[in-house]
């Protein structure tokens, strides 16, 4: 393997200039950076949304700051209409779930870490890895031109449920030209992460350093590599169900428009298609691609967790990398529980219900994992420390939710309404965003060598932690009185007296944004300012804590990694790196 | 002492929860349907056994925080006795006994309401969805539906079904409403189509919601038991109306709808 080490090192020298090292460059470490900075981005504008829907939902005539003047159409006045609320509720939600939570915690600190986790120099094809995030660049530039074009962004939602978002402007506004680009938008965002995936996998396969065994795997890059086999079947078919919309959009097509639709008194020329058949192929992307983004949460959590427990996890490396494979591998037979109440058969409901059912045992065993590593640690209450202990208790409150979800006559009286959103924003929302925190603040010391300023996040920690309770818990609870989400405003009778319960969490979520900015404070002020940042800070054992802060190009400037332990090896203060040729203190 | 505040934290947020859930701050409207008892006792049975979960998710996690929180002493590191085994163990038993009992509780609820087949002789309603409004059709007193025309759809002319009244029988004493009235209990056959969207018919106190899918015709069955009005709501994003798209339901007794339908057909 070692062999293969050298060849890619071989791919491309040191390079030179602003434009080959910063931005087109080939090097993984730039492009994991680039990949982070647009999820930071990406976090900003999604963040900046939600407040102007919550502020909307809250005080329907407040005038919103900055609406009016990105959008006089669309806000007059700073008012949103209620197409454009739902424009900015479809891009929050397309920002959010692909352009941060499925491209950070994977493309971000995978594309980073994982070559250095298994010792090799870079990733084994570099210049497609190049390839991977202008695509996923260009993918966003223009999801966000959908706010500059005339008719603005769509508003069928990130799952853009046909015929809605397949008959064009006709829809209704933010239906023409924004519905395209959207489309096109994923449609580039799914080849790059094709492309990513078969990177991640070829990297692990073939890569590995001498001594790396998979049993030694650090688990984030176990957790990568499971991830990009599940991202490489997901993105697989969910690319060509954006063609196909793409395609009755503008080609003319019937894929997802039966026959018969009037559309103000007017019939429209479409027959034969099946809205249904673009629910199918969407969440049977859309089902894995949660797990998606939670799986690489999982791989971080169980990555940094053991550096400030001092233990290894309980089941060593097994038990958790086998959860993570059967959460993989079972998300893919689960994606009818978003359909129970869609007009699909009623049997098949019960057919989707059990195996979701059964993904709650890895779900649970995972979580069980993490728990019960904490029993008789001397705990390092770190900021990372801190937010893996958060997504604990925000993916168990998360994961009680599916409970009700999964099953089709629970989820009749709960579907559509605000349960659900509480419910997905704990699990693939807030519980990824917890962990991407505790993976940001973990190697922050190795991607920019510099520390982060502890005081600031703990700061940070504590609010959020309280405040996405405020907000998401609430929700939870509201949704059991049946209020239905995706409204612009309250008017449905049932609805109105909700209005106090709907003001704390605006009132909430707007202080949940401003205590992120602690966070974005924090990073600019250390990456300038902060204490420079030793070798390795946590005392941790894995490979990138084996080399410079920030690594040098080829990752160990010239040395050949061999790998004698796993990655847990961890006895209180003692503790042995993967490359040591110390005898094993913790047995793994 | 951070260890210990985490604790802390947590108790608290899970005994808020807690509260919230026990004393209902939030809580489902009172049911009035024959089918809605077992889809609550389903939902109070989740309730109680996800509950337990969470409960005992939180309490382990503040537990161990509090205990093991603290990195002063040169304490020995301790494992789990057992390891990961009783954890598996747990995981597949309790967690299998809850899916099982929920899955056969389940599909108990959820037959009771799509495996049965509807009662003959059941009030029959022609439900039509476009944006942003709900019609009804009843089949006046031939007993019988007129075909749809969607070519005929015409709103300014009040045709919102697109019925041909010159040239279909069935069709002329087909009776539209803007809302929905059913007769208390007896059984109830709605047919819901979609004139352009996907829609939803929900209706909260009746623990029924089901979608509206273009191109299919899709058959929901049950029987109000309490007369009353309440609201019809689209719960399917459906276009910038949707938050608006509303129409009510109104259960009333027999011989009250019975005199409903004659003053609508004789408004038609």
């Amino acid at each position: 393997m070692h062999d293969m080490t050298a060849h890619a090192a071989a791919h491309h020298a040191p390079p030179q200039g602003f434009i080959r090292k910063y931005v087109f460059s080939v090097d993984h470490k730039v492009i994991g950076i680039q990949y982070t900075a647009l999820g930071l981005v990406s976090a900003f504008i999604g963040m900046a949304l939600s407040w102007a829907m919550r502020i909307h939902l809250a005080w329907p005539t407040a005038s919103i700051p900055f609406l009016g003047t990105l959008s006089p159409n669309g806000a007059p006045g700073g008012v949103p209409t209620p197409e454009y609320y739902l424009s900015l509720m479809t891009m929050h939600g397309t920002i959010m779930a692909f352009f941060l939570l499925t491209a950070a915690p994977m493309a971000g600190f995978g594309n980073f870490m994982l070559p250095i986790h298994v010792g090799a120099a870079d990733m084994a094809f570099p210049r497609l890895n190049m390839a991977s995030f202008w695509v996923t660049f260009v993918g966003f530039v223009l999801a966000c031109a959908t706010f500059f074009i005339p008719d603005g962004p769509p508003l069928s939602g990130w799952t853009a449920y046909a015929p809605l978002s397949a008959v064009g402007a006709v829809a209704g506004p933010g239906q023409g030209w924004g519905q395209n680009l959207w489309g096109l938008s994923i449609a580039l965002f799914c080849v790059a992460s094709l492309l990513g995936a078969l990177n991640f996998i070829v990297t692990t396969i073939d890569l590995r350093t001498k001594g790396m065994t998979l049993s030694r795997l650090p688990l984030a890059t176990w957790a990568w590599f499971i991830n990009a086999w599940v991202s490489l079947l997901a993105f697989a078919v969910l690319l060509p169900t954006c063609l196909l919309l793409v395609l009755d959009r503008l080609g003319g097509t019937s894929f997802f428009i039966p026959g018969g639709l009037v559309i103000n008194d007017k019939m429209l020329p479409h027959s034969g298609g099946s809205p249904l058949l673009f629910q199918h192929l969407f969440w049977f992307f859309g089902h894995p691609e949660v797990y998606i983004i939670i799986l690489p949460a999982f791989g971080i959590v169980a990555h940094v967790m053991p550096t400030f427990t001092r233990k290894p996890l309980v089941g060593g490396w097994k038990v958790i990398t086998y959860a993570m494979a059967a959460i993989g591998g079972l998300s893919f037979v689960v994606w009818g529980h978003h359909m129970f109440v869609s007009g699909m058969s009623p049997y098949m409901a019960m057919v989707f219900s059990v195996p979701t059912l059964i993904i709650t045992i890895p779900s649970v065993i995972a979580v069980l994992v993490f728990a019960f590593s904490l029993y008789g640690a001397n705990m390092r209450f770190t900021t990372p420390m801190l937010f893996c202990l958060g997504f604990i208790s925000l993916f168990i409150s998360g994961g009680i939710g599916g409970f009700f979800l999964a099953q089709p006559a629970v989820d009749s009286y709960l579907h559509a309404t605000s349960f659900v959103v509480g419910h997905f924003h704990f699990t693939m929302g807030l519980s990824a965003v917890f962990a991407a925190f505790a993976g940001f603040y973990y190697w922050f010391p190795k991607m920019w060598g510099r520390m982060m300023n502890e005081t600031l996040g703990k700061i940070h920690f504590w609010l959020s932690f309280v405040l996405v309770y405020c907000v998401f818990m609430t929700l939870h609870l509201m949704g059991l009185t049946g209020s239905v989400r995706r409204y612009s405003q309250f008017v449905a009778d049932f609805m109105v007296p909700l209005t106090p319960t709907n003001r704390f969490i605006t009132i909430a979520a707007l202080l949940l944004g401003a205590t992120q900015f602690i966070f974005f404070y924090n990073v600019i002020w250390s990456r300038f300012k902060g204490p420079k940042a030793a070798d390795n800070p946590w005392q941790a054992t894995t490979l990138e804590w084996d080399t410079t802060s920030p690594p040098p190009f080829d990752n160990f400037g010239g040395r050949q990694m061999t790998v004698y332990h796993g990655p847990m090896e961890y006895d209180g203060d003692a503790f042995v790196m993967q490359t040591s040729t110390e005898k094993s203190i913790a047995g793994t | 002492m951070p260890g210990k505040v985490f604790a802390v934290v947590v108790v608290i947020i899970t005994l808020a929860i807690g509260y919230c859930v026990v004393a209902h701050v939030w809580w489902m409207p009172v049911d009035i349907s024959v089918h809605g008892p077992n889809i609550d006792h389903q939902i109070e049975e989740t309730v109680f056994g996800a509950g337990i979960l969470f409960i005992a998710g939180q309490l382990v996690l503040a537990a161990f925080s509090f205990l093991y929180g603290d990195s002063k002493g040169a304490r020995k590191m301790k494992s789990f006795p057992g390891g990961a085994k009783p954890l598996i163990i747990f995981a597949f038993v309790v967690v299998g006994i809850e899916i099982l009992v929920l899955s056969f509780v389940g599909s108990k609820a959820w037959g009771s309401v799509y495996f049965t087949p509807p009662d003959p002789n059941s009030v029959r309603v022609d439900v039509q969805a476009g944006q942003f409004a709900f019609y009804f059709r009843y089949p006046g007193s031939d007993g019988k539906f007129g075909p749809l025309h969607p070519e005929l759809i015409n709103e300014g002319s009040q045709n919102f079904f697109g019925l041909d009244t010159d040239h279909d029988a069935d069709s002329k004493d087909d009776i539209v409403t803007a809302e929905l009235a059913i007769p208390v209990n007896k059984p109830v056959l709605l047919t819901l189509h979609s004139k352009d969207m996907g829609h939803s018919f929900d209706v909260r106190e009746l623990r029924v919601q089901q979608d509206f899918v273009p191109g299919i015709v899709i058959p929901i069955h049950f029987t109000a038991t309490q007369t009353g009005k309440f609201e019809i709501v689209c719960t399917q994003l459906c276009g910038l109306g949707h938050y608006n798209m509303k129409a009510y339901l109104e259960v009333m007794s027999q011989p009250d709808f019975d005199n409903w339908v004659k003053q609508q057909a004789a408004m038609q």
